[in-house]
This record gives C-alpha cells, sequence and structure tokens, in this order.
C-alpha cells in the first residue's frame, strides 16, 4: 500500500480520497450533463422517454465509473496501459468484420448489452500508453528520431484502422490527439513544424486524387467536404444538416425561444436533434445566453483539468490528464465548429450531452482516470 | 507497490517545459473558445433576425383555401353557369395501411375497373404519404353516400365535396359566357400573377368570354389557412384561418328563351344575331352559329374533338357577333344617307338617273340591277338598294364624311363589351390608306365604300347599334351586364347623335319601304300585324370580285361557287315600326342575299322578341301560311333541354 511516511509523497487513503478529488471538474461535469438531460426531455416533446431516462441512468453508472477509476492507484493505470490499447487495437480489427454499419461505416460492437464505438476508446488508451511511454522514457531522448518514431507508429495504426472503417474524421482526430499528447511530452518544436509542412501537401495530394483510381476519400467524403465548404450547393441534401442548424441556431436569438419552445428542434427540421446535432436545439431554445453558458462551462472544465495537469509532478499523470483534457477538448470544439457551419459534417458528439451510451460512458471513464491522476499525484508536506 | 519517486533535476527541467507546453495548447483551447463564442454571437446577434424569418418560412406553411367563383344569371334570374358539387373520394396512404385492401374494398362498393385501380396505385405512390390522392370523382350521391357509411372499415378514404363549373345552356351561350379552364402560363403572364388564388394547381380561371372578362369578379378572394408543419411538409396543427370569399355573382341582359330561339333558328347556318332592346340598349340575344359545348371543355375535351372545332371551316370557337367583321353591304347605305342628307348635298325629292352602271374616268361601276332602277329618289333607292343612286351621294359626300357618320354610329367602335376577342372591324378614310398603304385615296374606293364594299368591316353587333342609333337618333350604347354582385349597374342616360330628325325620318321611311312596300327588297319578310310591322334593310356582300369576263357572260349563280365564295347574305332592322322596341341584325356567312335568307331569319327572331315566345301565324303574310307554319312546327322543340339525350355528343355537328 502507498507510504504516507514519505515526506514526498502524501497520498490520501480509502475514503479520504474523496475530500482529494477534483471537485470542481466533477461537479461541473454534473452541471453539464444535467443540461443534457434537460434538452434530451425537451427533444422528446416533453417526456422522458425515450433518451433522458437511459441518459440519466448511464450518467449514473457513469459517475461510479469516476468514483471507481479516481479511487484506484494511478500506477495501475501505468501498468494496464499497453494491455487496453492492445484491446483497443484488437477491438478495432474486430470492428472491421462483425461491426454494424451506421453511416456507411463500420463503427460499432454489438456486446449484446451495450454497443461500443471501439474508436471511442482507442482515444482513451492511446493516450495512456503514450502517457506511460513518456514517462517511462528517459526525458534526454523525447526528441530522439528513433523515440519519435516509436510513438508516432502507435498513434498511427490506430488512426488508419479507423480511417479503413471508413471513418476519416475519428481517424484524423485520434492523429490529432495523439500529436498533442506528444507536443505535451516535450518533442522538440522541429517535428511539429515539418508536420504543418507536410499538410498543405498532403490536402493537394488528396484533392488531386478525386475522381481518379487511386483516390483518398470516397465520393460521399468529398461531397461532405463540398457541402462543408458551400452549404447553399445542395440545400436539401447533404448541405441540409448545415443549413437547418444554422437556422435553427440563429432564430434563437439572444435569449432564445424557451425551453421546448423551439420550433426547428420540435417541428423535425434537423436531422439528428438528439446526438450530433443537439447543440442546436440548446441554442434554440436558450439562445445565445444558454449557449455561451454551456461554452464556458466547458472552458471552466478544460481550465480546472489543465491546471491539475500542471501541477501534477508525475509526468504519467501530467501527461494523461493535459491528453484527455485534449480529447474532451476536441470532441466539443469540434462539435460545436460543425452545427455553426465552421468545420465539415463528422460524426462528433456534443460531449456529456448527446445521447449515446457507450461515448458518454468512456467520457466518465476518462473524467475518472483524471481523477485518480489527481488523487495521487505527489505532494509536497508543509 | 510503495515506491519512492527521486525528483532529479532533469526532471524538474522538463516539469518546467511540460508546464509551458500545457501552458501554450490551453492558449490556443482558449483562442478556439473565443472563435466559437465570436461565431454564436455573429450567428444569434447580429443574424438573429434573418435567421428566424427563415425559420418562420420553414415552420410555417400557407394553404390557399380556394373561392368558390360568381354565378351567372341571365335577365330573368335563370341560372347560367353554376358550381356543381363533385363527390369524389380520397385516399391518405398511410393511413390507409394496406392500400390493396382498402381499394379492393372500395371497389366493391363503387365498381372500379382493375386497370382504374392500378392508375390510382401509382398516383399515390407519387405522392408522400400524407397527401390526399383522389380515388374516384363526380361519383353519384347514392355511391358516396355508401361510401361515407362504411367508412370504419375502409380506413384511410375520406369523402370530399369539390366544385366543377357547370353551364346549364349548354351550346347557346358559349361564345357570350366562355368556359373556364386550369391556369396557364400565359394566364399568369396575362394576369400578372400576384393573386395567390393562381398559385393553386390547376385553378380554374375564365379563359373565354364573361367568364375570361369578368374573371376578377367571378372569381372571388382567397382565404388563407397558415399551418404549422415539420420538415416532411405534414401539418402538425392551424395556426390561423381567413376564410375564402365568394366571388360576385353576375346577372347578363341576355333573353335565353331569345337567344336560345335565335340558335335554333340558325342551325346548319354559319351566322349570327344580334338583338338590341333599343331604349336602353341591352343586349338581348348575340348568338353565333355553329357553336360548341363549353361543358366539353371544362371536363377535358379530346384532342380530336378540339381538332375537329379549331380546324371547322365554320369557325364554331368564333363569336361571329362581335369578333368577326364582315363588308356590310348594302346595310351601310343607310350611313351614306345621312351623310348627304346633312351636308344638304341631296333633298328627298332628288333624283338619280341609274342605267344599271356608273363610269368614272378610271373604272366602271355596276348597280346589282344591270338594267337598272332609271330614276330614282332616296326612299326608292333605300327600298330597291340602288347602287347607283349611293355612287352618286357617296362621291358628293366623299369618304372623310361618310367615315364621321359611321363612327357617329359605332361602326368602329368595341362598346368595351366583356367578352373576349371584340373586333373592331375597320372603318377607312383617306388617312387610313395613306398609312396602312401609302397610297392616294382614290374616287373608287369612295364608290365602293359607297355600297359598304372594299375595305369597310362591321361587326353584327355594330350594325345592331347602328339600327338601334337610327331608330332612336340617340347615341344607344349596347349592355351585356345587368348587375354585379346584386347591384344593378346604373343606366347611361344616352345623348343624341347630333343629326337633324327629318335626316333620321327619311332614313327610316326608307328602311320602312324596303319592307313594307311591294317592291321593296324586303317585302317578302314583312310582319302583317301592325301592332309589329319591321322595317330594316338587306344587304348581300361580296366576297370576291365580278369580272368584267362573267358580266359578259353571265354572272355565275351563287349556288354554283364553292362555299366560301359566296356572297354574305345581312339584314338589319328594328320592329314595331311606331316606337321601335328590338332592332336587329343578321349575318349569314355566304349564305346568298340578305332578302331570301337574311330577311326571313331576322323576321322570325324579332316576332319570337315581340311576342316573347314562338309567334302567331297571323304576324306572317297569308301566302306564306304554309311554309311558316312547317317551320315554326320544326323550331317548337328548339329549347334542347328536350333533345339533351345527346350528352354523349356534347359537339354540335355542323350543316
Amino acid at each position: 500500500m502507498i507510504s504516507s511516511k514519505n515526506p514526498y509523497h502524501e497520498i490520501p487513503n480509502g475514503f479520504r480520497k474523496l475530500f482529494y478529488l477534483n471537485w470542481p471538474v466533477l461537479l461541473l461535469v454534473i452541471t453539464t450533463a444535467n443540461f443534457g438531460f434537460l434538452i434530451l426531455y425537451s427533444v422528446a416533446d416533453g417526456n422522458l422517454k425515450p433518451w433522458a431516462q437511459p441518459q440519466i441512468i448511464r450518467f449514473i453508472i457513469g459517475v461510479f465509473v469516476i468514483f471507481i477509476f479516481s479511487f484506484i492507484n494511478i500506477n495501475f493505470w501505468k501498468k494496464v496501459s499497453f494491455y487496453t490499447y492492445l484491446l483497443s487495437l484488437l477491438l478495432l480489427v474486430l470492428v472491421l468484420y462483425f461491426g454494424v454499419s451506421g453511416g456507411g461505416a463500420q463503427r460499432w460492437l454489438d456486446l449484446k448489452f451495450i454497443t461500443l464505438q471501439p474508436s471511442e476508446l482507442v482515444k482513451i488508451s492511446l493516450i495512456m500508453l503514450l502517457a506511460a511511454y513518456y514517462d517511462w522514457l528517459k526525458p534526454e531522448r523525447t526528441s530522439h528520431m528513433f523515440w519519435v518514431a516509436l510513438p508516432a507508429i502507435i498513434i498511427l495504426v490506430p488512426s488508419l484502422l479507423v480511417i479503413i472503417q471508413p471513418d476519416l474524421g475519428t481517424g484524423l482526430l485520434i492523429t490529432f490527439i495523439g500529436i498533442s499528447t506528444m507536443f505535451l511530452a516535450g518533442v522538440s518544436w522541429w517535428y511539429f513544424v515539418a508536420i504543418f509542412g507536410l499538410i498543405p501537401g498532403m490536402v493537394t495530394t488528396i484533392w488531386i486524387s478525386r475522381g481518379k483510381s487511386w483516390q483518398f476519400l470516397t465520393n460521399y467524403q468529398y461531397r461532405r467536404i463540398d457541402t462543408f465548404l458551400d452549404p447553399s450547393l445542395d440545400p436539401l441534401g447533404s448541405g441540409y444538416h448545415i443549413t437547418q442548424s444554422k437556422i435553427a441556431l440563429g432564430s434563437g436569438g439572444f435569449t432564445g425561444r424557451g425551453f421546448m419552445q423551439g420550433t426547428q428542434s420540435q417541428l423535425d427540421f434537423l436531422p439528428r436533434n438528439h446526438t450530433d446535432f443537439i447543440f442546436t436545439t440548446l441554442a434554440e431554445e436558450f439562445g445565445f445566453l444558454g449557449a455561451i453558458s454551456l461554452l464556458m462551462i466547458y472552458g471552466l472544465i478544460i481550465i480546472f483539468s489543465m491546471v491539475s495537469a500542471i501541477t501534477n509532478k508525475s509526468r504519467f499523470g501530467y501527461l494523461l490528464t493535459a491528453g484527455l483534457t485534449m480529447n474532451f477538448f476536441s470532441y466539443f470544439a469540434i462539435n460545436i465548429a460543425m452545427v455553426m457551419g465552421l468545420a465539415p459534417v463528422v460524426g462528433v458528439p456534443l460531449p456529456l450531452i448527446s445521447y449515446g451510451g457507450s461515448a458518454m460512458l468512456v467520457l466518465l471513464a476518462g473524467f475518472g482516470l483524471m481523477q485518480s491522476a489527481h488523487v495521487h499525484r505527489i505532494r509536497h508536506k508543509y | 507497490m510503495a515506491k519512492t519517486i527521486n525528483v532529479k533535476t532533469s526532471q524538474a527541467n522538463f516539469n518546467k517545459k511540460f508546464a509551458r507546453r500545457s501552458l501554450l495548447l490551453l492558449i490556443g483551447q482558449i483562442t478556439v473558445i473565443g472563435v466559437l463564442s465570436w461565431r454564436m454571437r455573429k450567428l444569434q446577434i447580429e443574424d438573429s433576425e434573418r435567421y428566424r424569418l427563415l425559420a418562420e418560412e420553414n415552420r410555417v406553411n400557407i394553404r390557399i383555401l380556394p373561392s368558390q367563383r360568381g354565378l351567372i344569371f341571365d335577365k330573368t334570374g335563370n341560372l347560367l353557369a353554376n358550381n356543381k358539387q363533385n363527390y369524389k373520394i380520397v385516399i391518405i396512404r398511410e393511413e390507409a395501411g394496406d392500400v390493396e385492401k382498402v381499394l379492393a374494398d372500395l371497389s366493391k362498393l363503387i365498381p372500379i375497373s382493375k386497370k382504374k385501380q392500378l392508375l390510382i396505385k401509382e398516383d399515390i405512390k407519387k405522392f408522400r404519404a400524407f397527401v390526399p390522392v383522389t380515388v374516384v370523382e363526380e361519383i353519384s350521391w347514392d355511391q358516396f353516400a355508401k361510401v361515407a357509411a362504411n367508412l370504419p372499415s375502409l380506413p384511410g378514404l375520406i369523402p370530399q365535396v369539390g366544385f366543377t363549373r357547370s353551364y346549364l345552356e349548354d351550346n347557346a351561350m358559349a361564345h357570350i359566357i366562355g368556359y373556364v379552364g386550369p391556369i396557364s402560363k400565359k394566364d399568369k403572364e396575362r394576369l400578372s400573377s400576384s393573386n395567390p388564388l393562381f398559385q393553386i394547381p390547376k385553378f380554374q380561371i375564365g379563359k373565354t368570354g364573361i367568364e375570361r372578362e369578368l374573371n376578377s369578379d367571378l372569381m372571388g378572394t382567397s382565404g388563407v389557412s397558415r399551418n404549422e408543419v415539420n420538415a416532411r411538409g405534414r401539418i402538425m396543427r392551424e395556426l390561423a384561418r381567413d376564410e375564402a370569399k365568394t366571388g360576385q355573382d353576375i346577372q347578363i341582359t341576355i333573353n335565353t328563351d331569345l337567344q336560345k330561339f335565335s340558335m335554333a333558328r340558325m342551325k346548319g347556318l354559319s351566322a349570327s344575331a344580334v338583338v338590341i332592346e333599343i331604349e336602353n340598349g341591352d343586349i338581348l340575344a348575340m348568338s353565333s352559329t355553329p357553336s360548341f359545348n363549353p361543358n366539353s371543355l371544362v371536363n377535358g375535351i379530346s384532342n380530336t374533338d378540339w381538332s375537329n372545332l379549331l380546324n371547322d371551316i365554320k369557325r364554331p370557337l368564333s363569336n361571329k357577333s362581335v369578333s368577326d367583321a364582315y363588308p356590310p353591304g348594302s346595310l351601310f347605305k343607310m350611313i351614306v344617307a345621312v351623310t348627304a342628307l346633312e351636308k344638304e348635298l341631296i333633298s328627298e325629292d332628288d333624283e338619280i338617273n341609274c342605267n344599271g352602271l356608273y363610269e368614272t374616268s378610271a373604272s366602271k361601276h355596276h348597280c346589282w340591277l344591270s338594267s337598272g332602277h332609271g330614276n330614282i329618289n332616296l326612299e326608292k333607292a333605300l327600298k330597291r338598294s340602288c347602287d347607283v343612286y349611293f355612287y352618286e351621294i357617296a362621291r358628293r359626300a366623299g369618304i372623310n364624311a361618310i367615315a364621321k357618320t359611321a363612327k357617329a354610329f359605332g361602326l368602329s367602335s368595341t362598346f368595351d363589351l366583356p367578352v373576349s376577342a371584340v373586333s373592331r372591324g375597320l372603318m377607312p378614310d383617306r388617312e387610313w390608306k395613306k398609312s396602312n398603304f401609302g397610297q392616294r385615296w382614290l374616287l373608287g374606293d369612295t364608290l365602293n365604300a359607297g355600297i359598304g364594299q372594299g375595305y369597310i368591316l362591321t361587326t353584327p353587333m355594330q350594325i345592331a347599334i347602328m339600327t338601334t342609333r337610327i331608330a332612336t337618333g340617340k347615341k344607344i350604347i349596347p349592355r351585356l351586364i345587368n348587375a354585379k354582385g346584386g347591384k344593378i349597374i346604373p343606366l347611361t342616360n344616352p345623348v343624341p347623335l347630333g343629326f337633324k330628325n327629318s335626316t333620321l325620318l327619311k332614313i327610316r321611311d326608307g328602311m320602312d319601304a324596303a319592307v313594307n312596300d311591294a317592291d321593296g327588297t324586303a317585302y317578302k319578310s314583312r310582319i302583317t300585324n301592325p301592332k309589329f310591322k319591321l322595317a330594316g334593310k338587306t344587304g348581300t356582300a361580296q366576297v370576291r370580285r365580278i369580272t368584267a369576263e362573267e358580266r359578259e357572260n353571265g354572272v355565275t349563280k351563287n349556288e354554283d361557287l364553292p362555299w366560301q365564295k359566296r356572297d354574305h347574305a345581312l339584314f338589319t332592322g328594328y320592329a314595331p315600326t311606331k316606337n321601335p322596341k328590338y332592332a336587329i341584325s343578321v349575318i349569314v356567312e355566304h349564305g346568298g342575299g340578305g332578302s331570301a335568307v337574311a330577311a326571313p331569319i331576322a323576321r322570325d327572331i324579332i316576332l319570337y322578341a315581340l311576342y316573347g315566345k314562338l309567334p302567331s301565324l297571323s304576324a306572317y303574310p297569308k301566302d306564306q301560311h304554309s311554309e311558316i307554319q312547317l317551320r315554326l312546327e320544326e323550331l317548337k322543340t328548339f329549347d334542347n333541354k328536350d333533345t339533351k339525350g345527346n350528352k354523349s355528343a356534347p359537339l354540335e355537328t355542323q350543316t
């Protein structure tokens, strides 16, 4: 057991751990989730079913997961990180063969009691493994070519497995999160400069490949990008999402139309208004005030989490917390940018609010890991 | 598990680096949040108004409620055009569930052929699940009631009542009332398509006649039902409703019985008759044969039937009373006479010698009687329709004076009648010829005009008004609409024409003599009932030039010519001679001589107007009784209500 005698290492014991939780983050997460229940209730025309009730149950389970995870010693997570990563890869391979289709891609694994999206899981296990890797690696070697190539492979394998599902958006997102973690680990700037130098070339190649036998993306994906660049191209087809969601958002105005009064969401003009496009319902019914409040809450979660990361003296704890924060940030930033027409339509839920079982549980498990890092961080005795 | 974690200096350096990197990332994240907030502000505050409007358009579906068309009545209040209830059954697919089974059940109540069922099923597939699709229409009340009673076992079926325009007098009023049809692109352009009614698919608007000209009165105003709809267009609830306003009823001046009698009297001919009530200018009859059945056009006409109507040389679709202009022939002589008398170019006793030929330095002009009329004065010239007399006085008057008189009598006027394609006819003068042909007006042109030939063209309506004005000396204006929306259109007090009474009296004497003197051109068509004596003038308008060669060898008999080259037969007159009540104008296209063909028709029609029913034999000369009796006997059944068995062949067949 962890010794409390060490003057440098003050770790709380048993239920005392409760007092050392990162309470601001936990409370903000609960607040956000409640916001979500309200909207799911409204989207269902004022009914708990079919969305709000299961979501509440899942959230309660998820909060238990947070507590359990946060009570488990951080070193345990460090040890299992390699195995969780392998498990995620296995699931990613399985999903290619046994996956359930959704939106033209094989994304879901039906585990009978829950349908799991392995691409969600892999984000967390990737961060865990990278954090453990840099914890293990001697700091002087961080920017060494070989020791950079290794994590790059760790990142690219799951990314490519997701891209061939095909789910380009999530695949790129996994790469981005992995690279961010490497950046946080202190890998030399030059590598990142080089990557950003490569991006324009890659984009051009992908664009040129369109219509050729070796094109990188499916026609569907090219069309998605087309309509993102100009939604008016196809107002009733794939541009419909963006156009309608902007109408709903804009018509909310400053104070919104009121709870359950959003005409656009209530009358089904918005597709998927309980999942990926739920933010538009919120923005229509609660207006600019509601939308900006949610954004501020998200911002506070980010700030508190990053403070927790920076103040963590353990390299694993620091990288795990910061990486998971980056993951959480990428969810809401991309989702909100998408519904406001700033990013193409990709399947990214609004964290803690969108309806969906596995995404919510995985997200809360991530918060559990962050809490574990927070509870078990090195504290100096004064 | 317990381990001591050593804090090394290099680690501390790295911790500093971590802090730097995470701070950088945090700043990046906060920047992104800032960008998102800025975008949110732009969408939700700056452009909020615009998006709210767009949302409203999304949400509210405006359904136009059609108005009912106003009815049309005749002068005595008989219904001429109404809106017939059209019982139909519609189906809503999503409520029906098993469409096949519902249709099969329905066909047990109403016979629907297998082929029709297939068509309906295809129709249903074309629309969204909640759109009502017509299954059957124009079904009987009994069938309608049967379906309504069995509704519980016929899910998705809805009995509905629609309206179809129906014309009660079939062919008799077709040219006056016209007909309605689905609005076309051209109609929308013509009507400047702002009216919401025009957006209703297949909205019925007037295509010809009163239905067209008074369409805006008849059509009424649309109602609006504002509905909240969802993204698939399904109506969730009604937000507001403005009921439609029924169009105005129109009462016309036509006397249906007289109209139908005149149509029957001219059956088989290509002819037109106009009867005017002299006192107020009311058009009592305005008939044009052959005609067509407007109901067949409303209900949809087959292509062959339609092309038959279009290609018929007797032009059943044309309203000859106002749309076709003909040379007036001798009917124009009254105008020439008035001009000469007014200008005192001739007195009533002045005689002119007619030897059958009138020669100028440039041309020869013949009298219809090649042997000539000898010395002849005005009354005799009108009575016997001597051409040479009128060549001479036309020459004296000159074309511009004649044209001026003609216009005063209503020739080349449209009278603003609310019927389709009203022709102005043509009243030429020197300036007209100069600007249209770039040629000088010749004396020969004046002489031709003197007998109503040459360039002059008049419509039967213009001639009837001319006669009305001769009979009254007042500027009577024809009137077709008696009341609109229940309000009588006030009569305008007619102003005097400004011609000397003595002039008009002399013309009337001439017209009296033409009918009632034994040597008058229309003596055979006189009325012997002294209360109803007829005055009038015959005319025979040439549609071809008689060649010099023909004159040598004898003019070809009219009957020997092909139909289109035969002369038009014309007559105009009024009755009774004392206190005239009715004026009439008749033209029989390519009918032959005015006295033989047009005058007897005019007499029968004006007598019907005078009697208010089939005239009694006593009105006719004794020697014609047997012949007249036969004709009247035949006409007794003119009311096609009695002979409506031919509904299946709605188009009147010609000749």
